[in-house]
């Protein structure tokens, strides 16, 4: 280490004032501070002492938090596979189907959004800023396993250039990067993005007699009788009970890569929760607002939709995921603790009214959290407004 | 009646090597120094004395321009061997060689009776003579206290919940009396209440248990509940338009023994502290002394920091330094200027944060004491609002909002977000979670500054 530590010593000057790669100092500060947490010192005044926290130990708690939701999915994008095909495969192939075809997505997301990040840091001249760290694996995750790379690489790029950067960088932006990616594809190449292209088939494969990719959110949008028994009758055959309710718990379904599995999500809840660095209230209002409003709707509603149990809404689709990991961005939520309930009870709220009352797009909650994103700064500017309310009626003067 | 009040945000840090609760001899500092930058408030220092003039403890040194009356004054006897000036002639200290003789200037004595009659004015001008008003500080900005007003109240915290903190029933012990005398005192310079405001946990001293006279309200919670700031915004919150004091029980007691003895008594009792020190324990010292005598042969490694204070608000005063004017500890902690390799991503248990992201598992040993340095632990980011802020904040105030508002430097905004109610060392701790690794603090002091000024 003492090698790395003086190679990085040694060709420091070039890129400090002055020298030849001035210009490209925060891409080294970058590398540098990756490699080595920096030896700089608190102020003479104020405090001496820093929390060990910094900007990237916690985006790399949130990455650690989404490992489980990967790993589950990594496996099941091969599983899923295996089983549409019907063909035999043990854990180890459907893993190593999985990788293959998880990983390139990955690689391609952080390659093109580091690029562009280390492109804006240098001509901006502020620090490269590890927010993408996150984004970089969000976005692989809410992917079906079929999408062609070169999109990945555009979603990337714009939701990077257009989503942030055009807003100020990190901290600035107002919507999710990683939402914004999904809904630019799901606008731009929506034949890639919705359907029945969950579960990576291959060119030309030949599917299981029977074999059908819908969704239990399309299925439940196309019933005419009861939600719960065409959920518990579909796969017959060939996928017995694969929507059964703990089923999609566990998430053995197809979907987006990390995003089908409640079960992993909730692990990633919990991580997140323990350590302090996702906002619990949030994650629990979601749920409690998605759960409340399918109750309301059991009472009043008349569609089959309507009738399906509350509890399933969230199982289904990528309510969870996106609860966990999406609604909890620090940088798009509501920023004050209040508002932080009524931002997670709205977004509850609007998945369940957008997948019950919009056939034409069932997954709400990606719309939902953009929506809401998009109301944060509203939602904040009340309880603001209170706060400065109940400090105006005390003063005199 | 007195308010009890439980907190529940905020965060303990805690720190080793705390002060063992003995007070050890040492030898008395060779020179004392008074810096203008220990205060708030100061326009352009006027300095009275020239080098090699001989003074007592009490003898004025310099006064401000705008606050004539307040007199700064010298902590010892001896003689002014430097006026150190910096950039276009500002007064940076005004440094005393002690000697051994402790004379003092002489003030006038009363007895308990004849206090009891005392007019607010003959107070005043008692106090701002002798330099003991320095003590008393103004909200809002944290200034110091401008004798032309009358305070609505006056608060006391009887308790210090910084970490490494002294224990104020070793610091004030045997000082009923003065303390008592000190808050009869002030009661005549304000039309409201003295509060004086305990911890419900800590043993509390009889200094402050038998005092008469005062509003005794009792906080509960972590750090930072012993803040004055704190608790002024849930017994009384300072709204626009109003003025009130706080002043250190060590300020109390000195107020009491110069109407009871007619002296500028600079005697004090400081926690030596931290995770370097040898010996952490008390010292008797003065106000403004040289810490060389307090560290000498009392450190157990070289690469370390001098910080008159506590961690979290002190300054760095090197090896050579003084005491600050109000600072009751010296703490000596470990230089953080040294790489590490992927620290940032490195499970480890000796890590400290709030996030527990470090040592997930810390929750299972909470007494654990830990040994920390100076590194920042990561450079400067783009503000990114993660939520900490505000767990750490037991106020009805939105941290984060209210630091945006300075850095947008719009004055509306920061006094209708409740810049009046905190300075520095309330919003420490914010400094302190910080995750992109902002100096809130001098933020906020640019904010009041800018307010203050305008």
């Amino acid at each position: 280490m003492k090698f790395l530590r003086n190679q990085l010593d040694s060709v420091k000057h070039y890129f400090e004032k002055g020298g030849k790669w001035e210009k490209y100092y925060f891409a080294y500060e970058a590398f540098d501070t990756f490699l080595f947490v920096p030896n700089t010192t608190t102020e003479a005044k104020g405090v001496q002492i820093r929390d060990a926290i910094d900007l990237k130990r916690l985006m790399m708690t949130v990455v650690i938090a989404m490992l489980p939701c990967l790993i589950f999915g990594m496996w099941n994008v091969g599983h899923q596979h295996f089983l549409a095909l019907q063909q035999a495969a043990t854990v180890g192939q459907k893993f190593w189907f999985g990788i293959l075809k998880t990983v390139p997505i990955i690689v391609v997301s952080y390659g093109v959004g580091l690029t562009i990040e280390f492109i804006f840091a240098t001509i901006r001249r502020h620090p490269v800023n590890e927010g993408f760290l996150v984004t970089g694996m969000l976005i692989p995750l809410v992917m079906p396993a079929s999408i062609p790379l070169w999109q990945v690489a555009i979603a990337t790029a714009f939701a990077v250039v257009i989503g942030k950067e055009a807003f100020g960088g990190t901290g600035m932006n107002v919507v999710n990067i990683a939402l914004t990616a999904r809904a630019f594809l799901y606008f731009a190449y929506p034949s890639q993005i919705s359907g029945e292209v969950w579960t990576y088939l291959g060119d030309g494969a030949k599917t299981v007699a029977g074999y059908s990719g819908a969704t239990p959110l399309a299925l439940a949008a196309q019933s005419t009788g009861n939600v719960v028994s065409d959920f518990n009758s579909f796969g017959a055959g060939w996928a017995d009970g694969i929507y059964n309710f703990w089923n999609m718990f566990m998430g053995v379904m197809p979907g987006c890569i990390g995003e089908t599995s409640t079960l992993m999500c909730l692990i990633g809840a919990a991580i997140l929760i323990i350590t302090g660095v996702g906002s619990w209230k949030i994650i629990v209002s979601v749920f409690a607002g998605a759960f409340g409003m399918g109750l309301f709707l059991n009472a009043v509603g008349t569609t089959p939709f309507t009738q399906m149990p509350a509890y399933y809404h969230l199982v289904v689709g990528g309510l969870a995921f996106g609860a966990v990991f999406m609604a909890t961005d620090p940088v798009t939520a509501s920023q004050t603790e209040t508002g932080k309930w009524i931002y997670g009870i709205l977004i509850g709220i609007f998945t369940v009214l957008i997948r019950v009352f919009n056939p034409a797009y069932p997954e709400g909650i990606m719309l939902a959290i953009l929506l809401m994103n998009v109301f944060a700064p509203l939602i904040d500017y009340f309880v603001i407004q209170a706060n400065k309310k109940r400090r105006l009626q005390r003063a005199t003067v | 009646m007195g308010k009890f009040i439980r907190l529940k945000k905020g965060f303990t840090i805690n720190l080793a090597g705390k002060a063992a609760p003995k007070i050890a001899k040492t030898e008395p500092a060779e020179t004392v120094s008074i810096k203008p930058s220990d205060f708030h408030g100061l326009y352009i220092p006027k300095v009275v004395v020239k080098e090699g003039d001989s003074v007592k403890a009490g003898t004025p040194l310099f006064h401000d321009k705008r606050l004539e009356r307040v007199q700064f004054t010298s902590p010892v006897s001896g003689e002014v061997v430097e006026v150190r000036r910096g950039e276009k002639r500002t007064l940076l200290e005004i440094k005393i060689l002690a000697d051994k003789k402790s004379d003092y200037e002489s003030f006038r004595k009363y007895t308990v009776s004849e206090i009891a009659n005392l007019s607010a004015d003959s107070i005043k001008s008692q106090l701002l003579q002798a330099g003991v008003w320095l003590n008393l500080i103004q909200r809002p900005f944290g200034t110091i206290a401008d004798p032309a007003v009358t305070p609505k109240a006056i608060h006391i915290s009887a308790f210090d919940t910084h970490p490494l903190a002294p224990d104020y029933s070793i610091l004030f012990k045997g000082q009923d009396q003065f303390f008592q005398i000190g808050v009869d005192i002030l009661k005549k310079l304000t039309t409201g209440v003295i509060n004086l405001n305990t911890h419900t946990t800590s043993e509390i001293s009889t200094v402050f248990s038998q005092v008469k006279g005062v509003e005794v309200n009792k906080f509960s919670g972590p750090h930072p509940a012993g803040c004055v700031g704190v608790q002024i915004h849930h017994i009384d919150p300072i709204s626009k338009g109003d003025l009130v004091w706080t002043i250190n029980p060590f300020g109390v007691i000195q107020i009491g023994k110069l109407f009871l003895n007619g002296v500028y008594d600079a005697s004090k009792i400081v926690a030596v502290v931290g995770s370097e020190v040898k010996h952490p324990q008390y010292y008797k010292t003065v106000t403004g002394a040289s810490i060389k005598k307090l560290v000498a042969n009392n450190l157990t490694s070289e690469n370390v920091r001098f910080i008159s204070g506590n961690p979290l608000t002190g300054t760095n005063i090197g090896n050579e330094g003084h005491l600050g004017f109000h600072d009751l500890q010296l703490t000596v902690l470990p230089e953080g200027n040294h790489h590490e390799f992927i620290g940032w991503i490195m499970p480890g248990a000796n890590k400290l944060s709030i996030h527990r992201a470090w040592g997930l598992f810390s929750f299972l040993k909470p007494n654990k004491e830990f040994k920390l340095d100076t590194n920042t632990h990561g450079e400067p980011r783009a503000f990114v609002q993660t939520g900490v802020f505000e767990k750490v904040v037991p106020m009805d105030i939105l941290p984060t909002h209210l630091i945006k508002s300075v850095l947008a430097e719009d004055i509306d905004e920061m006094e209708a977000l409740g810049i009046f109610e905190v300075i520095e060392e309330d919003l420490a701790l914010c400094e302190f979670v910080d995750v992109s690794k902002h100096n809130v603090q001098e933020i906020l002091r640019e904010g009041l500054e800018l307010i203050r000024t305008s």
